[in-house]
């Protein structure tokens, strides 16, 4: 199943024009600098945005082609919007309601009392809009979204108006509905830490092109990308719950290229996790070091370099196939030698874990 | 002094001349006239300011209204009222020349539709024709108003006319609502349908006298100037009174 | 007090002032959606034809009336060939004229509330599976609401105090067409001034209390809203 989407749409000095074929599982994210049209793309999708040209096939679905265009309402989606928009005449209940009610009782497959667990609004239910933070603000949004059991479900830089405490308030809720409602998201974002939180895949947009896709882990450590080359720079590494430690409380993480030891967490046996290498955080030796307080220690196979600014590389890793990135000195590289397929030892200093 | 200062002193001298040569004509009269009269009133003027050389300003209106101005000090020399009722409260409450009071007009009824042979020589059609509204000027504020009552009245029409008689302001109401064709016939004056040499356009019953109380128009002098004088001893006179006659008026 | 003339053309202005507030309201809040809405380029020359009757003199606008309403007119022609009767000096005839003569105090408020409702909450709406009439009754409406009231004292509000209009195509016919400005001035003329100040204040008390239950009900909007 997959989502298939062409676009072209002039906006003035602007225009978009984009030919996508994303996967209909998981989170997408659509990411971009303030300008590159990511949102129109979004409201493209939605319907909100009327293409001159366009082809729009959500898994097995014509929404837009030559012949037809689905108007927004007709459109099995929920969206969200950047501000929350809650309708300010009636009160957070009806709010949420005011989708559910327009649906055919087959259609109703998400409850509401569901919708309102999942983003943690019930406390809220009497209150009118005008009374609620911002964050309450937008977690109502999610509800009111989520109540209308859409198919797909499109998300505008939800947080982007929310500061970074509102910002942890909400993710949880983000995660908790990407877990355990099997609904294709498409997120749009600018903010590379939300994307490594929540998306499978990533579109890149630039200046109204799509410049890549793919599987998070993958463009995140794309040297040919501008991700890869920034100063905060990050590999996504999935892991499976292992252990633990309880005499050192500690936990285990395994993935593919070995196992990771972090600081204790109440985590189930077998959960799958995402943990964050930051490429600042690794460096690189020739031997195994065994005289090191650092725990995480791989084995891993250079994969490519690439010269940031005039003093530093970034280099790609292989650690059994999945990528983890570097940061070394120039002056590091040429003494050590590296070079693409040399066997070296990446050691992570400090590991995050995202979920 | 700058530019600027000039300019408004200028402009204050300007104003000056302006207003001081508005005030040198004396021989200026100003006369509030019932809307009725307007055309045989032109008429009249013409002939007085090309005879006498002076200026006479007509205020055109209703009686009421000039009425209401001039009790709260209107700068008329003179008023020709639509009837006499006003002109006598004037005089009783001061406010006229004493004894100046007189009958310049007696209005003569018709009933007039601008088509052709819709009106009869005996206005049968009051009572057989079809026809959705009759304009009359307002019997409690118009004189013509309220002879057309009277009329309808003697023909014992009155009470059934209620839903259909249409009721103009003033009796330059009536006319206009039977005019535009909007009532198909109408008590009008017969001064508002005469032209001075032309013959009557439409069809009109001219109402016996006998039918309505006299529609008499007075006029009262209210500041006794040497050219009021003069101007009210014209209206007397032989010529004016055959120009009012040529305008559809009886005189007195 | 009041006589019975009197009481009855009170009846007849607030009938008048409630049938013509109706309809302004129904023909009203369409056109101005859609003026709110539209970004036709010559949208402007609606927007001044609407306020027209703000700028010009009701007599004016009455006399174009009488001729367009009457036997010659292109309304009074089509009403005569259809075998109607002619409109002047009857209730609907007042209608029509009140209609026009107070359109924009309805249209402009309706306008301005629609316009600042913005396009995102009906794109929200749309997202929430409400077809474009349901988003107009179900958001639209009730966001413009303060509008809506404005919109109806204001139109009423300015009927009541119709008079260029009524005088030129009423005809002052009592118990049909004779309002209550025209009764005040024909109580005027007439010299009849207690009864002309009894009907004045009346007016005038009716139009200051509705004025007040707007703004201050407009008030209360705001702050429920903020």
């Amino acid at each position: 199943m997959s989502i298939e989407a062409r676009f072209e749409i002039n906006k003035g000095d602007f225009k978009l024009d984009v030919d996508l074929n994303i996967p209909a599982t998981g989170v997408t994210s659509l990411l971009g600098p303030s300008g590159c049209g990511k949102t129109t793309l979004l409201r493209a999708i939605a319907g909100l945005e009327k293409s001159q040209a366009g082809y729009l096939n959500v898994a097995g679905d014509i929404w837009q082609n030559a012949d037809q265009f689905v108007p927004p309402h007709k459109r099995p989606l929920g969206y969200v919007f950047q501000e929350s928009s809650l309708f300010a005449h009636i009160n957070v209940r009806s709010n949420i309601e005011y989708g559910y009610r327009r649906l055919a009782e087959p259609e109703r497959k998400i409850s509401l009392d569901k919708a309102i667990e999942l983003s943690g609004v019930g406390h809220l239910l009497e209150r009118k809009p005008g009374t609620l933070s911002g964050g309450e603000r937008q977690r109502v949004a999610i509800a009111r979204a989520l109540a209308v059991s859409p198919g797909i479900l499109l998300m505008d830089e939800p947080l982007a108006a929310l500061d970074a405490a509102r910002k942890q308030e909400i993710l949880p809720y983000l995660e908790s509905m990407h877990d355990e409602l099997d609904i294709p998201i498409i997120y749009v974002s600018h903010s590379t830490d939300e994307v490594a939180r929540l998306a499978d895949h990533l579109v890149l947009l630039d200046k109204g092109k799509v410049i890549a896709f793919g599987a998070t882990a993958e463009m995140l450590t794309r040297l040919d990308l501008p991700l890869a080359r920034g100063a905060d720079a990050e590999a996504l590494i999935e892991a499976v719950v292992a252990g633990h430690d309880d005499e050192y409380s500690l936990t285990y993480l395994d993935f593919p290229g070995g196992r990771f030891t972090v600081t204790q967490k109440p985590l189930e046996i077998g959960k799958t996790v995402r943990l964050r290498v930051v490429a600042r955080d690794v460096s690189l030796t020739l031997e195994h070091q065994a005289d090191t307080s650092i725990l995480n220690i791989f084995p891993v196979i250079i994969d490519e370099l690439i010269p940031v600014g005039s003093s530093q590389l970034t280099v790609r890793l292989l650690a059994n196939d999945v990528p983890l990135l570097s940061k070394v000195t120039r002056k590091s590289a040429a003494l050590l030698g590296l070079e693409t397929g040399k066997k070296v030892y990446a050691q992570a200093k400090s590991v995050a874990l995202l979920a | 002094m700058n530019r600027k200062k000039i300019m408004i002193l200028k402009l204050l001298v300007a104003l000056a001349l302006m207003l001081s040569s508005s005030l040198s004509y004396a021989a200026e009269i100003r006369i509030a006239v019932a809307s009725n009269f307007t055309r045989a009133m032109m008429g009249l003027v013409q002939q007085f300011e090309a005879d006498t050389g002076h200026k006479v300003k007509l205020v055109f209106g209703s009686t009421g209204k000039h009425y209401a101005q001039i009790k709260n000090g209107a700068p008329f020399d003179a008023f020709f009222a639509a009837d006499m009722k006003r002109p006598k409260l004037l005089e009783d409450e001061g406010l006229a020349v004493p004894d100046s009071r007189f009958s310049y007009a007696l209005g003569r009824l018709v009933l007039w539709s601008p088509e052709t042979g819709y009106v009869d020589s005996a206005g049968k059609v009051l009572s057989d024709g079809s026809y959705y509204h009759l304009a009359i000027a307002n019997p409690k504020l118009a004189p013509y108003g309220r002879a057309a009552k009277e009329v309808l009245q003697s023909r014992g029409l009155w009470k059934a006319m209620k839903g259909r008689a249409v009721r103009g302001e003033n009796i330059g109401q009536a006319f206009q609502f039977v005019h535009s064709g909007n009532a198909e016939l109408g008590f009008v004056a017969y001064s508002q349908v005469k032209y001075p040499g032309q013959s009557i356009i439409g069809s009109y019953w001219e109402v016996p006298q006998t039918l309505y109380s006299p529609i008499l128009q007075q006029a009262v002098v209210l500041k006794d100037t040497a050219v009021t004088r003069a101007f009210i001893k014209y209206i007397k006179s032989k010529p004016a009174l055959e120009i009012i006659q040529d305008y559809g008026y009886d005189v007195p | 007090m009041f006589n019975e003339a009197d009481l009855t053309a009170l009846a007849i202005t607030l009938k008048l002032a409630g049938v013509t507030t109706l309809i302004l309201l129904l023909l009203g809040t369409p056109l101005a959606w859609w003026m709110a809405r539209s970004r036709w380029r010559y949208k402007f020359l609606l927007e001044a034809v609407v306020a027209l009757p703000l700028v010009l003199p009701p007599t004016v606008l009455g006399f174009y009336l009488l001729i367009t309403l009457g036997p010659h007119g292109p309304v009074g022609g089509l009403m005569e060939s259809l075998g109607g009767r002619p409109l002047a000096f009857t209730f609907t005839g007042l209608v029509i004229g009140s209609v026009i003569y107070s359109m924009p105090f309805v249209i402009q408020p309706l306008q301005n509330a629609f316009e600042a409702i913005g396009r995102r909450p009906l794109e929200v709406a749309a997202t929430l599976r409400a077809s474009p009439l349901d988003r107009f009754f179900t958001v639209a409406m009730p966001l413009a609401r303060p509008g809506f009231l404005t919109a109806a004292v204001l139109g009423f509000a300015h009927t009541l105090g119709e008079f260029g209009v009524v005088l030129m195509i009423g005809g002052n016919i009592p118990g049909e067409t004779q309002v209550v400005s025209i009764a005040i001035y024909d109580h005027v003329e007439g010299m009849e001034y207690a009864h002309a100040h009894w009907l004045s204040a009346g007016l005038l008390l009716l139009s200051f209390l509705m004025l007040l239950t707007v703004y201050g009900l407009n008030r209360r909007f705001r702050i429920m809203q903020s």
